[in-house]
């Protein structure tokens, strides 16, 4: 059976993530994560084109173990299975070793017709790992899609650049990056739910997949993380509140020309 | 010796990187070179020869037509070949998704969005945004690393006293499988946003596409542009682009988020502003965390009000 595969990550949760302020270093142990809302389009079009089309639709996360709550809602949401690729020795994987992950159970899985990333991680924000994905497996790549069909062998994708769309169509197999314009993901509902726990999630490690030690993890990768800090936000926090509009807008130009940025 | 490879499909993108080239070849005293692929390459080659670079390599064919991030990535990577090289990549939409694939081919490492570089034992240090632009991180590779800088993060370099050489070479590449049927331009004109001193910017609490209008009169009074939040863009479609992470970074001397709640994203755009005022009826809005003023109330009644207060105050 043709597979459409959505690539995901268990992302860290940004919004959520603390800050130590006294070393105002984020504190990633036990962050929240959650797959990012790019990424959860990648997963709700493979869905809508395996409505359309009948292929299998496979999940493939690159993650800790705990990504199976990630797994359990793209099942909900209608992938018929999810392989996590999870394993100390991938740890610390940049964004080419991560795509060499995923490339190598690309292959594994086989007979892939069209594979879906988010146009980029919530967390990471690299916008990598599509495009390596494609370059690993000499596919042609299709980025920034905000609007996709496929017919038989046919994709036809409209592409949002800074100063036009393009509609472009190319024979699959091929990569997709997806943009938060794309769909609005489902809900799933309490039966989906129930169903999507009898649906395989399947845990890869190094012994599973043909990529060597030496290329994946923090060992194999290139672009390490040498130093993280927030920037204290400095913002004067002055609200008006509870004034009538008149009164309110001349408080505010008041501090604008103290300020200075009134000419 | 290694070398620093800048690469841009827009040409004063490619000026602006031979700028941050030639910081770094001062650190490192490695050569700088350029590439131009395309229609007008030479011509192109020629202007960055006579700005710093010290060869500017021209590659025109019928192949680069159209932009394709697969064939660029074959072309570049068969320029660069695999002598140790820093290459500076525009950081538009498309030198983003050429530089992760050009990255792969020369088996190298990759950072996105560098806002700053420097060189110390080796190897090369790149900062960028992490965590949804929370944090600051910054990367370290050894060579060869791809870099992508975003436009306008340095100016365009100054001519050169001494112009450098200029080489035509031509490749055999076979043509893209991607196939363009059709481009539509944006239909709205584009602001000059990240160089605008004053920003008004519309999210989503404004709800007809003509109540732009009254930020547009507030925006002329104070001599600034409008823009606007993602989902104003991205889904309504009133402006061809929107200020966040993921579209156009600003830094004015004021900007007036009118009706935007204020997602990460949003704000990581908006962060190097120096004055930042928020508007929203909502008091738990995230934007107020990062205003230095908020007025808490219905923007119809606050813009008209604002609009006035500023004629008073710019008359007297």
């Amino acid at each position: 059976m043709p597979r459409v595969i959505a690539c995901f990550k268990y992302s860290i949760d940004a919004s959520e993530l603390r800050i130590d302020p006294s070393t105002r270093k984020p504190v990633v142990e036990g962050a929240k994560r959650k797959t990012g809302d790019i990424d959860k389009r990648a997963i709700e079009e493979a869905i809508r084109v395996k409505e359309r089309t009948g292929w299998t639709a496979t999940g493939l996360c690159v993650g800790p173990q705990a990504a199976r709550e990630a797994a359990r809602e793209a099942l909900a949401m209608g992938l018929d299975e999810v392989y996590i690729l999870s394993d100390p020795a991938f740890e610390g994987s940049d964004t080419l070793a991560t795509a060499r992950l995923l490339a190598a159970a690309a292959r594994k899985l086989g007979d892939y017709k069209l594979i879906l990333c988010g146009e980029m991680a919530l967390d990471g924000l690299s916008a990598q790992v599509g495009p390596r994905l494609a370059e690993l497996l000499d596919l042609p790549q299709v980025t920034y899609v905000r609007k996709l069909s496929v017919e038989g062998e046919k994709l036809t994708a409209e592409r949002d650049l800074e100063e036009e769309y393009e509609v472009v169509e190319v024979e699959l197999p091929a990569v997709v990056t997806v943009t938060r314009e794309i769909n609005e993901p489902r809900l799933p509902s309490l039966r989906d739910i129930l169903r999507a726990s009898k649906k395989p999630i399947v845990y890869w490690g190094a012994g599973d997949l043909e990529v060597g030690a030496d290329v994946v993890g923090e060992k194999g990768s290139k672009v390490k993380v040498a130093d993280v800090y927030a920037p204290e936000v400095k913002r004067k926090g002055v609200i008006i509140e509870e004034k009538p509009a008149e009164e309110a807008a001349e408080e505010l130009v008041k501090y604008l020309l103290q300020e200075g940025v009134l000419r | 010796m290694p070398s620093i490879w800048v690469y841009s499909e827009v040409q004063s993108v490619a000026l602006e990187l031979v700028r941050a080239g030639l910081q770094l070849k001062q650190a490192t005293g490695w050569s700088l070179v350029s590439a131009s692929l395309g229609a007008d390459a030479l011509k192109r080659a020629e202007e960055l020869a006579e700005h710093g670079v010290d060869k500017a390599v021209a590659v025109s064919g019928a192949v680069f037509e159209q932009f394709d991030a697969e064939v660029y990535a074959k072309a570049l990577a068969k320029l660069v070949g695999s002598e140790p090289t820093l290459v500076l990549v525009g950081g538009t939409k498309r030198g983003k998704e050429l530089a992760p694939r050009l990255a792969t081919k020369l088996d190298a490492g990759c950072v996105t969005d560098c806002i700053e570089l420097s060189y110390k034992d080796d190897m090369i240090y790149a900062k960028r945004s992490a965590y949804g632009g929370v944090a600051i991180a910054t990367m370290v590779s050894p060579l060869p690393l791809v870099v992508t800088i975003p436009p306008r993060k340095f100016e365009a370099a100054e001519k050169a006293a001494e112009k450098g050489s200029v080489e035509q070479v031509s490749l055999e590449l076979p043509g893209p499988r991607v196939k363009v049927v059709e481009v539509r331009k944006k239909e709205v004109a584009r602001a000059k946003l990240d160089e605008a001193r004053v920003i008004v910017s519309a999210g989503r609490g404004v709800k007809a596409k003509q109540d732009l209008e009254m930020l547009r009169e507030l925006a002329e009074l104070l001599g600034g542009e409008v823009g606007c939040s993602r989902p104003v863009a991205a889904d309504r479609g009133w402006f061809p682009q929107w200020i966040g992470l993921s579209g156009v970074k600003v830094k004015p001397d004021l900007y007036i988020a009118v009706g935007i709640s204020g997602a990460l994203q949003h704000i990581a755009g908006i962060r190097d502003s120096k004055i930042i005022v928020a508007i929203n009826k909502d008091p738990e809005a995230p934007i107020f965390k990062v205003a230095d003023y908020g007025i808490v109330g219905d923007l119809y009644k606050v813009i008209p009000a604002l609009k006035n207060a500023v004629e008073k105050a710019v008359r007297s």
